[in-house]
């Protein structure tokens, strides 16, 4: 399933050592007792007998003979495939933009571009109804000066555009790093030779950026496939991982329909990622040119900059609305039916004033832990899989990528099972630990972390490491030397993707957190978000969470802008 | 013996505030996993921390199903003293699977019963300490726009005013809905229970999958009118949201409850807690604007406003149907999985006929028509079909199918499937005739 094509001569150069072999088996138990154990012990029903607990298919054959399920499972498709589209639409001018031109803020662009991936859950949907739902403050303004309506949040194509929102960063972000990458040397060589404009970027760069893009777009495909929040919030049950969800967690309901939806996702999340490895196969995107430190930034003429501006503010002005409308929500006394709140205060965020630092405190250690191991794991699975031989090598990367469509309820559940009769000296069981937390955090946000790296790997070539080990480095060295400086962008981006949308994740949080005292913001915002004098609070903590987690993600860019610098530096003219 | 000592000792310490008590009190940490707000525990943690010195209550807050799913997982080896929720339903499932310690409260003037519903568990599993209603919540400003009348009733909801107004929690995400459900049914009789609620899901605009999200739409003014339990009412007008709500005649009160759960790791705090939930200062604690729910001891009332219901001396109250736990629930599983096959999945069917129907009762508002009218009775017998019988819906031979158990038998997903087409059949057939009486109509 890789994408570099290995001659005959490089395989041989790049079999297995002992201490790959040893690495891939580490990994291999890590997701073993982590994942594929804790989900089985909840999904094995599915493969059971009612009454009788044998093997048997026959739950399959109810999943495809129902109508509603049939009807769910195309509507997911066509939800997930349609959302990639215009997911592709909001971030290709965004990432092309900042990274091609000279262009002034594209840290801030580049920050405010990653936001919508940190919607707090609830409060989120309910800011973004306020301002795009049926009766939200665009759709009373329309209706006061024109008398119409516009259905932004109805049905399925209310449910691609709030996923189209909500996840291009993934592409935003992956397409970006793979842009960088791009040795400017590549696009001088074809300006040479008569290429310019949208030719450039078409025959050129694009080709050269498509693992960070195909990366980005089957995380879209896939994140959307398995989301059951938005089409919850929206009220759309006929899509997959709803109708999952909607059985695993109702009261005496010991169906095995439930699983069967949740094996069906996970094949379908695993052959969406085989299928965008195999739109890769056979070309080579490694450059061995790294000098260059990305595309050479061409300085836009006025009336372009005029377009580019305008283009990106556009955009972002579309994305960051529900972000508006949770600042506006945090402040606002009352705001119902109308366009605006009723009066504004403070009061809310004194209200949660005392407790957030708590919150604060848990989330940036189970985020950063979590992003953490997601790229230290997702380096190397990535390394393994494109660079050795090993055996079933690309076992690893499917198995991180069934965790994307484990529903979150599944692995809290699974984890329950299987760590909370292991149990410590002093009685407590390992499950009510926090660093179960931050375990289930890492596995279920591992795929964005292993997507970026796999993507920067793809595009450096094995010659830089062939001729660092010609120069006697080990392999280990090599590594550490050669391919993680030079993956640095793809790792960042995984592991701000890993951390950010570890911080507002709840769904597995929910059944794992013990204590007040051990939980994380999510959590805090949940508890407040079940009331309606807990609105205003809940939506505050909402922006303290994205003010956070946005702080966080402007510091890495930073440090990749300088990186970049730093290593363009030589080759400035 | 001697533990019984100490809990009748903590119940006289607690009613008089008695120091020599104190020697013994509980001490510790005391864990209760609620599905209620922040808005609701907060003060009755400080309340009960300030009551009971050298307790701390440690809440977890998860919603009603996660919390059974949790404490059915951690059973091996529990750390959770206390079940604190609304849903009687949930303690039922507990209790069937032998999750919850039995208890005596010793806290007075507590009646036995709420309404026509028993307050307290006959087995003694779990004990209600605060009553609530279901009705009618809408939003002024939204009633206002839309020109929507004031509902008094669930069969107001139905009529053409309401079309795509009107939001309710899926009966099997929601406990407090499947109570609200049943009563209907239970209130009205299996058929013409079936009848109301297909009528009123006709103009649905939405089936939520959590019972908050019922009140927060409209709240929000996302949608104008909601089928909700009553704090969710009190508590949003408490917070100044322009909401107004009602009860229906056909309604009933039912308990939140408390429970211990088997094997507490601190069962004498757990005690307490009990204790002091029922005792008159936990029950005035009700009475705050953020939490507003109906104490279930007569004689806190005396401090509450003049305008708060009191369902012991308020006659709508006394009039509200007794509602029959048992049939709830030897049944619950078969009725929430008809609403969702018969309306959360079919919605789109349902409110596209509902909505010719309409068409043709204002056609024939301005013009009779017996052929139209005709026509338009038969669609709407149509509609409200059911695919089972009352004595089915309890039948063990049903039961069976969502139990999981051991015995073979059909499966849930068959069931469904013959039930998902029973419905789209129907309302297929339906929607012909309502065209046809359309047409005549006009």
């Amino acid at each position: 399933m890789t994408a570099v094509p290995t001659t005959p001569s490089r395989a041989r150069a790049f079999s297995a050592t002992p201490g790959q072999i040893a690495l891939a088996l580490a990994i291999a138990a890590f997701l073993l007792v982590f994942l594929v154990l804790p989900v089985a012990t909840v999904i094995y029903v599915a493969f059971t007998e009612k009454g009788t607990s044998t093997f048997t298919l026959v739950n399959f054959h109810d999943f495809v003979r129902s109508e509603l399920f049939m009807r769910s499972l195309w509507n997911s498709f066509y939800v997930s495939a349609m959302s990639v589209a215009f997911a592709s639409v909001l971030a290709l001018p965004l990432a092309y933009l900042t990274t091609r031109f000279a262009f002034r803020g594209a840290a801030i662009v580049q920050t405010l571009g990653f936001l919508p991936l940190i919607m707090p859950p609830f409060v989120g949907a309910v800011a973004m109804q306020l301002f795009f739902g049926r009766n939200g403050s665009i759709n009373l303004l329309l209706d006061d000066w024109l008398g119409v309506k516009i259905d932004f949040m109805e049905g399925l194509n209310g449910v691609i555009f709030v996923q189209s929102v909500h996840y291009f960063p993934f592409i935003l972000v992956n397409l970006s790093a793979a842009l960088r990458n791009i040795d400017r040397a590549m696009e001088e060589a074809a300006q040479n030779l008569g290429s310019s404009g949208f030719r450039l970027f078409r025959r050129i760069v694009f080709p050269l950026a498509l693992p960070g893009y195909l990366a980005g777009a089957s995380l879209v495909f896939v994140k959307v496939f398995d989301d059951l929040a938005t089409p919850l919030l929206l009220n759309v049950k006929d899509m997959l991982a709803p109708q999952a969800y909607l059985r695993v967690t109702s009261i005496g309901i010991a169906d095995p329909m439930g699983y069967v939806i949740s094996v069906v996702l996970i094949i379908a999340s695993v052959l969406a990622m085989w299928l965008s490895a195999l739109a890769l196969r056979g070309r080579d995107y490694a450059t061995t040119q790294r000098g260059g430190g990305g595309l050479a930034r061409r300085v836009m003429r006025p009336h372009e900059a005029v377009l580019g501006y305008g283009v990106v503010i556009l955009i972002l002005a579309l994305v960051l609305a529900p972000h508006l409308a949770l600042l506006l929500l945090s402040f606002a006394t009352i705001w119902s039916f109308s366009p605006l709140p009723d009066a504004y205060t403070l009061a809310h965020y004194g209200r949660v004033f005392g407790e957030s630092s708590l919150y604060i405190k848990n989330t940036l250690i189970y985020a950063m832990l979590a992003g953490g191991i997601d790229i230290v794991l997702g380096v190397a699975i990535a390394y393994l899989v494109l660079r050795t031989r090993l055996v079933g090598r690309e076992w690893l990367d499917w198995m991180a990528t069934a965790a994307l469509a484990v529903p979150g309820v599944v692995l809290g559940i699974g984890y329950l099972r299987t760590f909370y009769g292991i149990t410590l000296p002093d009685g407590t069981p390992l499950a009510a630990l926090w660093i179960t937390i931050v375990l289930a955090l890492a596995i279920r946000r591992l795929p964005y972390a292993l997507r970026a790296c796999h993507a920067a790997l793809q595009q450096i070539s094995v010659s830089l490491e062939e001729a660092a080990e010609n120069l006697g480095a080990t392999k280990a060295r090599t590594v550490r030397r050669i391919v993680v400086p030079l993956m640095t962008g793809g790792i960042l981006a995984g592991f701000v993707t890993s951390f950010a949308t570890a911080a507002v994740e709840l769904s597995a949080t929910l059944m794992l957190v013990q204590s007040n005292s051990d939980a994380p913001l999510a959590y805090g915002l949940y508890v407040f978000m079940q009331s309606a004098a807990g609105r205003g609070p809940g939506a505050a903590l909402g922006v303290v969470a994205v003010l956070l987690v946005a702080a966080c993600t402007y510091l890495s860019h930073l440090i990749v802008e300088r990186s970049q610098k730093a290593k363009g530096s030589g080759h400035r003219p | 013996m001697f533990t019984r000592r100490i809990t009748l000792a903590l119940a006289l310490g607690l009613a008089v505030a008695a120091p020599a008590a104190r020697a013994q009190a509980p001490s510790g940490k005391v864990t209760v996993v609620t599905s209620f707000s922040k808005d609701v525990t907060d003060p009755i943690k400080k309340a009960f921390e300030k009551a009971v010195p050298g307790v701390i209550l440690e809440v977890q807050n998860r919603n009603t199903n996660a919390g059974v799913k949790y404490i059915e997982e951690t059973r091996a080896n529990n750390q959770v003293d206390l079940f604190w929720a609304s849903a009687p339903d949930a303690f039922e499932v507990l209790k069937g699977k032998k999750l919850l310690a039995a208890y005596k409260p010793r806290a007075t003037g507590i009646p036995a019963r709420i309404g026509s519903y028993p307050i307290n568990d006959p087995d003694g599993f779990y004990f209600g300490f605060a009553a609530s209603g279901y009705g009618i919540m809408w939003n002024e400003r939204y009633a206002k726009a839309n020109k929507l009348p004031e509902p008094k009733d669930w069969q107001d909801l139905a009529k053409p005013a309401f079309h795509d107004h009107v939001s309710i929690a899926s009966p099997a995400r929601s406990g407090t809905t499947h109570l609200t459900v049943e009563t209907i049914l239970q209130g009205e009789g299996w058929e013409k229970g079936w009848r109301t609620l297909k009528e009123m899901a006709g103009n649905f605009r939405s089936i939520t999958e959590r019972s908050f999200g019922v009140p927060e739409a409209v709240n929000s003014g996302q949608v104008g009118v909601g089928i909700v339990i009553d704090f969710f009412a009190f508590s949003a007008q408490a917070s100044g949201f322009p909401v107004k709500f009602v009860y229906p005649t056909v309604t009933t009160v039912v308990p939140a409850n408390v429970g211990i759960v088997a094997n507490p790791p601190n069962g004498a705090a757990a005690e307490a807690f009990i204790e002091f939930l029922l005792s008159p200062a936990g029950q005035e604690v009700l009475l705050e604007p953020g939490i507003r729910r109906l104490p279930v001891n007569p004689a806190v009332y005396a401090k509450a406003g003049a305008d708060y219901p009191n369902p012991f001396t308020d006659p709508r109250f006394q009039k509200m149907i007794g509602f029959d736990v048992d049939k709830s629930e030897a049944r619950t599983a078969v009725v929430d999985t008809l609403f969702d096959q018969l309306i959360s999945f079919q919605l789109e069917a349902l409110k596209g006929v509902t909505k010719t129907l309409h068409e043709v009762d204002a056609a024939l508002a301005k013009k009779p028509n017996a052929q139209a009218r005709a026509l338009a009775d038969e669609a709407r017998a149509l509609i409200a079909a059911s695919p089972v019988t009352e004595a089915q819906a309890s039948s063990p031979e049903l039961r069976a199918a969502f139990t999981g158990g051991k015995e073979k038998g059909a499966r849930q997903a068959e069931v469904e499937a013959q039930w998902a087409s029973f419905a789209r059949d129907s309302y297929a057939k339906a929607k012909a005739k309502a065209e046809e009486a359309l047409k005549a109509a006009k």
